[in-house]
C-alpha cells in the first residue's frame, strides 16, 4: 500500500485554520501576565548565609566555571570560611550540579524565569537568601537523595568487636586495605576547611588526593612536610579536622585520621627516613638544643630543630622515648611498633635521645644551660589529680597516669610487675584518661578472670562527658558500666579495705558562662561497689625539677608555663610547649614543638649576630 | 550553452535547521553540485568532553541537539552503565524511555514544523510549536529546565517523577491526538504540499545502506529499521507499537513517517503511565563525590533511536576521572555530509529547504 492512500488529498482541508480566528491565542503576554515557573525550575540561585560554609565545592563542580568564591567581610566560626559563592550568569548553564553537591545545603535555586537589567554588573551576582531581585524568592530546585553528588557513608573500618578485642591488647582497630582507602578518599571534596582547623596545618587535601590517586610515597612526603608523628596521629590524633570536615555537615566526616595512618602504614620505615630527611631544610644553623622530655612536643620540636642544622639533644626519665605515647595511651588503640616506626624516622636525622636521664636529679638544667645554646621544655602532665574525698588516702585507691604506665611496661616486658587489678573497679572521672584506665582494666580482668566489672562515674552525664563519643561507645561494647552524673563523696572502708564509692547526684557541671563550676545534690545518695578506685580526673604538670630561681623568672598561669607566639618564655634561652602550655593533645604538642624550633632558630640566629 | 552560477545557501540557520552553510552550483533552476561547508556550528563538543569530569559532561552534551537533547543523556549513561557494569533499577528505566518519547514528539513536531517553513506554511510552525510547548512544560515539571533537562545521569534518573504528572501526560496525549484532524488537513492532506515534495530527494534503499542513512529516511525505503525494535534498550521491549515503513522513498514519505511514529510514541505514552513500576529511580555509580568518579577503563559503543535515526556515543574511557575520548554518531551525519554532495544535485533551488528538512539535516551533528 502507497503512503498517498492513507490520507487523501483535500482542496478544502487547510481552511480548517482558519476556525482558530475565532479561538483564544495560546501565547502569554508576558510581563503583563506572570508565570511562575514549576516546583523544580532550576531558576536563579539563593544561598543561606548562615549555613553556607564557604567550601567553595560548589564553584569546583560548575561545569562552566561560572562560580567563583567571594571574599566577604563577615565573622565566621570555626570551620567556616569568610567566602561565599558568586555567580556569573553569563557563564551559568543552569545544571544545578552546585545545589547538588552543596555540603551544607545552603544553596537552592529559585522559580524565577527572568531576570532583565541594563546594568552588566548585575549579572554576575553574590547570592544570599533574597535572590538576585532581593525579594523573597518562590523556592524551586532543591537536592534530594536522588541527585545527591557527595558520598555521605564512611567506607567501614574493620575493628575486632566488643567481646573479641577485650581479649587482648592487641590494636583493634585494623586499618584500611587499598581500595577501601581509595574509596574513602574519593569522598573528599578538597575544601580546606580541615588545614584551618588543625593544629599543625596539616595539607589534608593533598595527602588524600596521594591516596586517591594510589601514591602513597607522595602521601607521605606530603604529611613530613607538617608531621613527624604520623603513626601516632594516624591512630590517636584529637582529630579536629574530622569535626570541621564539611561531607560532616549532612554525613559522615571523612576518616582523615585512619587514610593517615593507612598512608603510613604503606611505607617502610626506610623509605619514610629518605622522605622525613628530603623535607623542607630551612637552613644549615649550627649550634646545640636541649630537648626536655621526649613527647610529642620534644620529638616535634627535635625533629625541625634537626632539618634546621641544630643539634637536639633530648633528655627522658623514662627508659623509652615517646611519654604519653609510649605509657599513657593504652596498647591496644596505639602499639608500640607504630610509635618506634616514628621515634626512628626522627632518630635517623641525628636526634640524640639520652633515656634513663632525669633532669634534676642525674643532670641540673643548670649545667644543661651552659652546655646548649637553647633549652626546650616539653615535659607534659605527669602526675594525676585526686579528688581528695574522704578515704582517698587508702589503700587500693590509685591515680591512672601510673597505673596505664605500669600497664603498659607490664606489657612490653611480660614479666614485670603485675598492674594492681581487683575484680571490681570503680574508674572517676568522665574524659578519654578515664576511658583508657577503664578498658585497660577491664582487659586485664577479662584476660586474668575471665569477668569484667568496671564501673565508670563521673560528674557529666553521657552527653556532656568530655571523652570522644566514640571511645564511650566502645567502652560500652567491651562491658563497661557507666554511672554519670555522679560526684563522688566518700570512700567506703571495711576492716581497711574498699568496698565502695559513696556518691552524690550532680545537677549541673558547668555554670551559665561554661565555666567548670559543680552543683550538687546532697540528698540524692547512692553507693557504688566496689574494690579499687582509679582516680582519673585530670592530670597535672611536675615541675620540681625547675631550680627555683628559674621557676621565680618565668610566669606561670594556672599550672601552665606562659610563652610569647614562639614558644618563648621570659627566659629567652627558655622555650616550651605541649601539655604544660596549651593542656593535653598530642597534635597540639606537635605544633608546639614546631613553633619552639623556629622560635629558637630566631633566637639562636639573633644571638650570634 | 546554460550558464553554471554558484548559490549559496546559510549558513545562518538555513530553513529551521542549525548553522551551516551549503554551496549550489545551479543551471537554470536545477542543481547539478552541491557541497556541505561546515565548521559554523563547532563547538569542539568531543575534545571539550576530555577536559571534563565524567560528571561535567551532563551539563555540556545535550548542547548537541537542542530539539532533542535528551537521546545525548540516554547513550552518555548507557555507556557509562555498560563500561561500570551497573544495572539500572526498573522504575528508572520507564522513566527514561517516558523522557525519551516526549522529546521524540517535541522533536517529531518540531520537524513538521519545519515542512511548513520550507513551504511557506507558516501557520504550520506556529501551530507545533505552541504544542510543543506543552511537552516542554512537561518537562520543566519533571527535570527542572525547558531544553537542556540534564535529566537521564549515568545510574538512572536525577529525580523522582513528581505528583500528579501522570495526569499531566495524559491530559497531553489527548491533547495531541486531538489536533491530528487539524495536522493532517493542513499538512498531510494538503494538495500544495502534496504535489511540492511527491517524487522530491528519492532515496534508494541501496544508496541509504551505502552512506549509513538511518532513521524516517531509511524507513520510507520499506526497511523497517528501528533500533527501538532490533536492539531494545531501557523497556521498548515491555511496550507494544509499531514501525511505520513506506515504499516510495520521497520527501511527502518521509515526513509522514514521522507524523505516523507521533501517533505510535503517543501509544508507548499511555502504556507507560498504566504500566511504569515503583521503586528506586537511580543506583550509585560510583564511590566517593562527583568531583572524584572514576569510570574504569574500556571502550564502548551505546546507540539509540533518536527521532533523526541511529544515534550513538563510543566512549573511551582509561579509567581516570576524564573521559579519554568521545565520539559522537551523528544521527545525519551521513546525509548532512555525504547525502549533499551524492543526493542534493537534481533538485530544484526551491526545493533545497524542502530536502534538507525532511532529510533531518542537522548541523550540530555534524559539527561536533
Amino acid at each position: 500500500m502507497s503512503i498517498y492512500d492513507g490520507l487523501k488529498k483535500t482542496f478544502w482541508g487547510p481552511t480548517i485554520a482558519w476556525k482558530r480566528l475565532f479561538t483564544r491565542p495560546v501565547t502569554i503576554k508576558v510581563p503583563e501576565v506572570y508565570r511562575e515557573a514549576a516546583e523544580r525550575y532550576r531558576g536563579f540561585h539563593v544561598n543561606d548565609w548562615d549555613k553556607c560554609s564557604g567550601c567553595s565545592t560548589c564553584s569546583k563542580i560548575c561545569p562552566t566555571d561560572a562560580i567563583r568564591m567571594v571574599p566577604v567581610d563577615i565573622t565566621v566560626e570555626s570551620g567556616k570560611k569568610a567566602q561565599r559563592p558568586a555567580i556569573d550568569y553569563g557563564r551559568c548553564s543552569f545544571c544545578a550540579m552546585c545545589v547538588d553537591i552543596c555540603t551544607t545545603g545552603s544553596l537552592n535555586m529559585t522559580r524565577e524565569y527572568i531576570h532583565i537589567s541594563d546594568d552588566p554588573g548585575t549579572f554576575f551576582f553574590l547570592p544570599d537568601e533574597t535572590g538576585i531581585h532581593h525579594d523573597i524568592p518562590p523556592m524551586g530546585y532543591s537536592r534530594d537523595e536522588n541527585s545527591e553528588l557527595l558520598d555521605l557513608e564512611r567506607v567501614v573500618m574493620k575493628e575486632l568487636p566488643g567481646e573479641e578485642r577485650i581479649d587482648s591488647f592487641i590494636e583493634f582497630v585494623k586499618g584500611y586495605s587499598r581500595e577501601q582507602a581509595i574509596a574513602e578518599a574519593a569522598r573528599c571534596v578538597d575544601c580546606e576547611l580541615c588545614v584551618e582547623a588543625c593544629p599543625v596545618n596539616m595539607d589534608i587535601p593533598r595527602y588524600i588526593e596521594s591516596v586517591f590517586h594510589d601514591d602513597t610515597e607522595e602521601g607521605a612526603n606530603w604529611i613530613y612536610k607538617t608531621n613527624p608523628l604520623p603513626s601516632v596521629c594516624g591512630r590517636v590524633c584529637t582529630h579536629k579536622c574530622e569535626t570541621v570536615c564539611s561531607i560532616g555537615n549532612r554525613g559522615k566526616p571523612l576518616a582523615i585520621r585512619w587514610l593517615k595512618r593507612y598512608i603510613m602504614d604503606q611505607e617502610k620505615t626506610e623509605d619514610v627516613i629518605r622522605y622525613a630527611s628530603n623535607g623542607e631544610v630551612v637552613k644549615k644553623a649550627c649550634g646545640k638544643v636541649a630537648i626536655i622530655g621526649a613527647g610529642p612536643a620534644g620529638l616535634s620540636a627535635a625533629y625541625y630543630l634537626s632539618l634546621m642544622g641544630y643539634s637536639a639533644t633530648i633528655f627522658e626519665s623514662k627508659a623509652l622515648a615517646g611519654g604519653v605515647m609510649r605509657y599513657g595511651i593504652p596498647r591496644y588503640r596505639l602499639p608500640d611498633e607504630a610509635l618506634d616506626k616514628d621515634i626512628k624516622v626522627i632518630e635517623s636525622l641525628g636526634v640524640e635521645i639520652k633515656c634513663l636521664t632525669t633532669v634534676g636529679k642525674d643532670v641540673t638544667l643548670e649545667e644543661i644551660r651552659d652546655e646548649y645554646d637553647a633549652v626546650f621544655l616539653g615535659t607534659g602532665f605527669s602526675k594525676g589529680r585526686s579528688t581528695g574525698v574522704e578515704g582517698v588516702d587508702s589503700e587500693g585507691v590509685i591515680m591512672a597516669i601510673p597505673l596505664l604506665e605500669k600497664i603498659r611496661d607490664y606489657l612490653r616486658q611480660g614479666d614485670g610487675e603485675k598492674p594492681p587489678v581487683t575484680d571490681s573497679v570503680i574508674v572517676i572521672g568522665g574524659g578519654n584518661v578515664a576511658m583508657d584506665a577503664a578498658r585497660s582494666v577491664a582487659r586485664i580482668q577479662k584476660m586474668e578472670r575471665n569477668h569484667i566489672d568496671v564501673k565508670v562515674t563521673s560528674l557529666e552525664s553521657m552527653e556532656e562527658m568530655p571523652a570522644d563519643l566514640e571511645e564511650i561507645l566502645e567502652g560500652k561494647e567491651e562491658g563497661i558500666k557507666y554511672f554519670p552524673s555522679r560526684g563522688p563523696k566518700e570512700v567506703l572502708l571495711k576492716d581497711g579495705k574498699i568496698y565502695g564509692l559513696k556518691t552524690i547526684a550532680c545537677t549541673r557541671v558547668f555554670d551559665d558562662d561554661g565555666r567548670f563550676n559543680p552543683r550538687f545534690d546532697e540528698s540524692d545518695l547512692s553507693t557504688i561497689e566496689g574494690t579499687m578506685i582509679i582516680e582519673a580526673i585530670g592530670q597535672a604538670p611536675d615541675y620540681d625539677f625547675l631550680p627555683v630561681e628559674i621557676k621565680g623568672e618565668i610566669q606561670f598561669i594556672r599550672g601552665r608555663i606562659l610563652v610569647n607566639e614562639k614558644g618563648q618564655t621570659a627566659l629567652a634561652w627558655l622555650f616550651a610547649g605541649g601539655d604544660i602550655v596549651n593542656g593535653p593533645d598530642i597534635i597540639h604538642g606537635v605544633a608546639d614543638g614546631h613553633r619552639a624550633a623556629i622560635g629558637i632558630d630566631e633566637f639562636l640566629a639573633g644571638v650570634k649576630k | 550553452m546554460s550558464k553554471e552560477v554558484k548559490l549559496f545557501i546559510g549558513p545562518n540557520h538555513p530553513g529551521m535547521h542549525g548553522n551551516a552553510s551549503v554551496h549550489l552550483y545551479v543551471e537554470g533552476d536545477t542543481v547539478v553540485r552541491s557541497r556541505l561547508v561546515p565548521g559554523f556550528l563547532h563547538r569542539g563538543f568531543e575534545k571539550l568532553m576530555e577536559r571534563r569530569t565524567w560528571m561535567q559532561n551532563l551539563a555540556l552534551i545535550p548542547r548537541i541537539c537542542v530539539p532533542e537533547p535528551d537521546i545525548n543523556e540516554m547513550v552518555y549513561a548507557m555507556a557509562i552503565e555498560a563500561l561500570t557494569k551497573v544495572e539500572v533499577p526498573e522504575r528508572a528505566h520507564w522513566i527514561r524511555m517516558l523522557i525519551l518519547e516526549l522529546a521524540r514528539i517535541a522533536s517529531h513536531l518540531m520537524a513538521l514544523g519545519g515542512i511548513g517553513g520550507s513551504t511557506g506554511l507558516y501557520t504550520m510552525p506556529n501551530w507545533t510549536l505552541a504544542d510543543r510547548d506543552l511537552i516542554l512544560d512537561i518537562f520543566e515539571k519533571i527535570t527542572g529546565a525547558r531544553i537542556y533537562h540534564m535529566y537521564i545521569v549515568p545510574g538512572g534518573v536525577r529525580k523522582d517523577l513528581p505528583e500528579g504528572i501522570k495526569a499531566d501526560i495524559l491530559k497531553l496525549v489527548d491533547y495531541i491526538e486531538g489536533r491530528s484532524e487539524e495536522f493532517e488537513n493542513l499538512l498531510l492532506k494538503n494538495r500544495i504540499i502534496r504535489t511540492r515534495t511527491k517524487g522530491l530527494g528519492v532515496l534508494t534503499r541501496e544508496d541509504a545502506l551505502k552512506l549509513g542513512i538511518s532513521g524516517v529516511a531509511l524507513r520510507a525505503t520499506g526497511l523497517p529499521n528501528d533500533l527501538r525494535k532490533i536492539a531494545p534498550y531501557a523497556r521498548y521491549d515491555h511496550v507494544q507499537f509499531e514501525v511505520p515503513t513506506a515504499t516510495e522513498g520521497d520527501a511527502f514519505a518521509r515526513f509522514t513517517l514521522k507524523y505516523y511514529e507521533m501517533g505510535q510514541s503517543l501509544r508507548i505514552l499511555r502504556q507507560i503511565v498504566e504500566k511504569i513500576p515503583d521503586g528506586p529511580v537511580n543506583i550509585r555509580i560510583s564511590e566517593g563525590s562527583a568531583l572524584r568518579w572514576k569510570v574504569p577503563a574500556g571502550s564502548v559503543y551505546a546507540h539509540v533511536e533518536s527521532s533523526r535515526g541511529e544515534y550513538g556515543y563510543f566512549v573511551v574511557s582509561d579509567g581516570s576521572e576524564r573521559p579519554y575520548r568521545i565520539n559522537v554518531r551523528g544521527a545525519s551525519f551521513p546525509q548532512g555530509l555525504y547525502g549533499i554532495e551524492k543526493l542534493l544535485p537534481g533538485t530544484r533551488i526551491e526545493d533545497v529547504a524542502l530536502w534538507l528538512a525532511t532529510m533531518d539535516f542537522c548541523p550540530p551533528e555534524i559539527d561536533r
